[in-house]
């Protein structure tokens, strides 16, 4: 059988979901926050392959500015990262319950 | 050949991805993170059998290189001994895993049943980065140059954030 769309809409949507469930399970902001990325990725495999496919360059352009700004993404996540835990001394999402009523 | 190429990169991606989320043998945040570059390069290797050379460089260079860099030097920065002596909720965990499950068997049946790859054969065209240049920079000009102040605002918003006293 050869290899086609469905094949890598299919890798894409089962990335997604172990992002989703990387997202739901661990505790851990840090853990949290590279399940975020997988989950990212999941949608840049799946646009590569519609723009590879349609024969159609816009999804390879969109890619490069998700991948653009993921990384922007990450460089304020993660200095928000930092300042909690300055101030809490913990990266678990347990420990950061200030915002609860 | 590349359905051969396909399928064992299809298959690290995800392995790597399952490494990422729940690693048997250690919950350690580097372990995932190294995990994390590996899942970005077999997923490189997809976008070169989709004739995305470009996105394939980028995507090692951005992800695998800096986006990692930042995530390891935070967990170096921050002291996560504790994490491994967290227990675990095994109610929590279970009905993570039968929702996910349940959303990705949905995901999966879909696609499988939609047919969405019926009638689109695989071009042949090669050599896409001069095309990709060419639009990038004509059509998509003004999100591009939009593209460049939010990397300022996030450079600055990095900074702000990371100073000493936080007001």
């Amino acid at each position: 059988m050869q290899v086609g769309l469905e094949h890598y809409l299919v890798v894409s949507a089962l990335l997604f979901c172990l992002g989703l469930l990387g997202v739901i399970l661990r505790r851990n902001v840090l853990i949290m926050y590279m399940s975020l990325e997988l989950m990212l990725n999941a949608a840049n495999l799946a646009l590569v392959a519609m723009s590879r496919f349609n024969d159609n360059l816009n999804g390879q352009v969109m890619v490069f500015f998700i991948i653009t700004v993921a990384a922007a993404e990450v460089a304020v996540g993660l200095a928000l990262i930092v300042a909690l835990y300055r101030r809490k001394q913990s990266a678990h999402v347990e420990d950061l319950t200030s915002m609860k009523l | 050949m590349q359905d051969i190429f396909f399928y064992i990169f299809a298959f690290l991606t995800l392995l790597c991805g399952v490494m990422v989320v729940a690693n048997p043998f250690s919950r350690n945040p580097v372990t995932s993170a190294m995990f994390l570059v590996l899942t970005i390069a077999s997923m490189a290797g997809l976008f070169v059998l989709l004739h995305a050379f470009f996105l394939a460089a980028v995507q090692v260079l951005v992800y695998a290189g800096a986006v990692m860099v930042l995530f390891l030097f935070v967990i170096m920065l921050l002291d996560l001994k504790e994490e491994e002596r967290r227990k675990l909720n095994t109610y929590g965990i279970a009905a993570a895993v039968i929702g996910v499950g349940s959303i990705a068997a949905i995901l999966v049946k879909t696609l499988a049943e939609s047919k969405v790859g019926e009638g689109l054969a695989m071009p042949v065209k090669q050599g896409q980065v001069k095309e990709l240049g060419n639009i990038l920079f004509t059509q998509y000009l003004l999100p591009f140059e939009i593209l460049s102040v939010l990397l300022l605002v996030a450079m600055v918003g990095a900074i702000l954030l990371s100073k000493k006293d936080l007001k």
